[in-house]
């Protein structure tokens, strides 16, 4: 990143939501906090089950590929602060709960379908609540989830070589590519 | 002791310090360049410059711990996982805040030039007149046409891309060949010269990134990775361009991890003889002799130096007759503009990562507008395709989800402000002797703020914006103000002024300290006004001409 690319992320910042890097650049408090605890095993396969669902196995791998559960417990532990950590982590419960109350069965012994269907009805009570939510309002387990999922995902070297497109020196600039429908996405800028 | 002994010294080894060490070596004199960091070895060192950006653990976010250990840096986008070691450790050299102050420092071999945002562009007439004629601060002791020979060597040497576009407030230059507008920039531009019929302008940044092979450098290879530096020598930097020259006379003696305490000053001869310093490493006292000395630390540290220097005679410090010594700090202020979506554009992407954006140069308070502030702000800013970041607010997760990321979004349009700050007096650093860095020694306490002029002027940086590219056909077009902190910009200057009279300015027209003529001072710190452009390329003109004034009257026999 450049200063170019900071000022627009600013811009965007005034507009459109940037998941992830808004989240980043301005959410994290300052604590004296050197890094918080690990997650277990079991949250780190459930966090990949959960990922997966959220960035699933098409034509390319999906986020369990790239050990998307593991990059999480990294992410929270280092980057979050104590409140958010909390959040994250009674989140893993909260999401099983809302499946058992919705498909009467645990998010792992749920059919891809049926993890789908949740994660969907999550997604829209997170974009509902952030709607109206105010500044000092706690984040949404789910948004988090989400948001670790995508950076995860797409700047892994799956998600940027073959569900993106990545190339490591360019040498030269276009500025007119013609560009068609369904052709992939640079992985940065 | 012999080794003690040097024809000159320079402090700081960043851009101004860079072509100091460049300029006095190659006319002969042997050169100690003295920095208060570490080194850092041109391509060797520049640890994660090819890594992927899957082989960055946090993927460039921040963790808490590099939250606590740079509270400063986490102001700002500086604060970055992928650079962080080249960013000074603020636990160590910690600095007051009478008013809030951001200062960005690199304390290292190259200094800032590492990581500087490249962005080139000439000052006017209208720069240096402008004090004169609306009685601000002081005059400029210089005009354009004595400094235009040395922008003219400046760039050639160090490699400006950029387009010749005949604009008076924005002098063209000796540039390589431009880099490109991407389809949407070329669009709004046109459409924007049309609407203003020539008086407002996009067009593309003059940047110090090499579009052709340059004395031994590879042309950028649109990497977008310059702040890591860069292991092609695709831009300007101590270490890809300065050092290299200056190494190769057999002239240069570069010391690391000396941090100068003062400026040693003769009170017979009214000269410096030398510096004295602290190696950071050993905690051990040196003393450097020298002819002349060239103080290039960075515009606050330069004035920290002098204001540190022969106290015995002047308690403000070597400089400080005048009582402007730690006066007059300017900046950039920025952070205010627009952006939008640009409509049409769904057929068209880039093949490449260009480290530069467009830039509209100065057109308030020209060529008969008058507004209710004085002077003026410019643009930097560019088009470009959404990536995986953006928002999709229809869909929620899945396949669907997953297609729609894989794929480029809407093309976005923005424009960023960078304004003049007018130079106050009482906008001031000075030493806090309560506050001590890791060394003892006294740490700077900073004192600025922006006013009314700057704060009018900020309405402007964002109407503007909005009303251009409305104008060129920009939709769902949204200003903002994100808000601004003194230092910021990261063009701290004018802490040691150059001037026409002693009693009113540091420095004269040659960069030459008032009260110590073999002492010169030619960083931001010697900055009458501040512009509203990007301000090294000034420095190292105005470098490398003292450096020939220098060594021109020391060869006479007058230093």
């Amino acid at each position: 990143m450049n200063r170019r690319d900071a000022l627009s992320r600013v811009g965007l910042l005034m507009g459109a939501t940037v998941i992830g890097s808004e989240f980043f650049l301005s959410g994290c408090k300052n604590t004296d906090k050197k890094g918080g605890s690990e997650l277990s095993k079991d949250d780190i396969a459930f966090l990949d089950e959960v990922g997966e669902t959220i960035i699933p196995t098409t034509s390319t791998p999906g986020a369990k590929s790239v050990g998307i559960g593991a990059f999480m417990n990294m992410m929270v532990k280092d980057c979050y602060t104590d409140e958010n950590q909390k959040i994250f982590t009674e989140g893993i419960g909260k999401l099983d709960e809302a499946s058992k109350k919705k498909n009467s069965k645990s998010f792992l012994d749920s059919t891809p379908e049926q993890r789908t269907a949740l994660l969907n009805d999550l997604d829209a009570e997170q974009k509902a609540y952030y709607k109206s939510k105010k500044k000092e309002d706690p984040e949404h387990y789910f948004k988090l989830m989400k948001q670790l999922t995508l950076l995860g995902y797409f700047t892994s070297e799956t998600g940027a070589t073959k569900t993106l497109r990545y190339i490591e020196t360019p040498g030269h600039y276009d500025g007119n590519l013609p560009y068609k429908k369904g052709d992939k996405a640079w992985a940065t800028s | 002791m012999a080794d003690q002994t040097y024809d000159a010294i320079v402090i700081g080894s960043g851009i101004s310090g860079g072509w100091a060490a460049k300029e006095l070596t190659e006319k002969g004199l042997k050169v100690l360049m003295l920095e208060r960091g570490r080194n850092i070895e041109h391509i060797k060192d520049y640890v994660n410059a090819t890594k992927n950006p899957w082989e960055i653990p946090h993927r460039g976010m921040r963790t808490q711990k590099m939250l606590t250990d740079h509270p400063v840096l986490s102001r700002d986008y500086t604060l970055n996982e992928a650079n962080l070691d080249y960013w000074a450790d603020e636990q160590e050299c910690p600095y007051t805040e009478a008013k809030p102050f951001d200062w960005f420092r690199g304390y290292h071999v190259g200094g800032r030039s590492l990581m500087w945002g490249r962005q080139s562009y000439r000052w006017s007439d209208f720069d240096f007149e402008a004090n004169a004629k609306e009685n601000i601060a002081v005059d400029w002791p210089i005009r354009y046409k004595e400094i235009a020979p040395w922008y003219d060597y400046a760039e050639t040497f160090a490699g400006i891309s950029g387009s010749v576009e005949n604009m008076p407030q924005l002098p063209d230059g000796k540039f390589m060949p431009p880099m490109e507008m991407n389809i949407v920039e070329k669009d709004v531009a046109a459409r924007v010269k049309e609407h203003y019929k020539n008086a407002r302008r996009f067009i593309i940044g003059r940047v110090a990134n090499i579009t052709q092979p340059h004395n031994g450098r590879t042309n950028c290879q649109y990497r977008n990775k310059c702040w890591l530096g860069c292991p092609f020598g695709g831009y300007f930097s101590t270490q890809s361009a300065t050092l290299p020259a200056a190494v190769k006379t057999g002239n240069l003696t570069l010391r690391p991890f000396s941090i100068v305490t003062k400026i040693v000053y003769d009170k017979n001869t009214k000269k410096a003889t030398g510096v004295e310093i602290i190696d950071a490493e050993t905690n051990k006292t040196y003393t450097f002799n020298s002819k002349i000395v060239f103080v290039c630390a960075s515009a606050l540290n330069s004035a920290w130096i002098l204001m540190n220097s022969a106290t015995d005679i002047w308690p403000g410090g070597l400089g400080s007759s005048s009582g402007e010594l730690g006066h007059n700090v300017i900046d950039h202020h920025f952070r205010a503009g627009a952006s939008g979506e640009a409509e049409g554009y769904d057929d068209k992407y880039v093949f490449g990562r260009r480290a530069n954006g467009i830039y509209v140069p100065r057109y308030r308070n020209l060529f008969g507008d008058k507004r209710d502030y004085l002077r003026g702000f410019g643009y930097q800013g560019g088009a470009s395709r959404q990536g995986w970041q953006r928002e999709i607010a229809e869909l929620g997760i899945g396949a669907p989800l997953k297609d729609a990321m894989s794929e480029p979004g809407k093309w976005t349009i923005g424009l960023t402000g960078f304004g003049e700050t007018l130079p106050y007096h009482e906008n001031q650093v000075s030493l806090d002797k309560d506050k001590k860095d890791k060394w003892g020694l006294p740490v700077l306490r900073m004192d600025c703020e922006i006013k009314d002029n700057e704060k009018k002027m900020r309405k402007d940086m964002m109407d503007d914006a909005a009303e251009m590219l409305e104008a060129a056909g920009i939709k769902n077009v949204k200003t903002y103000d994100a808000g601004y902190t003194f230092g910021m910009g990261i063009h701290e200057m004018g802490s040691a002024r150059m001037g026409k009279d002693p009693k009113t300015s540091v420095l004269n027209g040659n960069n030459q300290v008032w009260d110590a003529k073999n002492v010169f001072v030619t960083d931001g710190a010697c900055m009458t006004s501040s512009n509203c452009v990007n301000p090294s390329l000034t420095y190292m003109a105005l470098t490398a001409r003292a450096v020939d004034f220098a060594v021109s009257e020391l060869k006479k026999g007058n230093l």
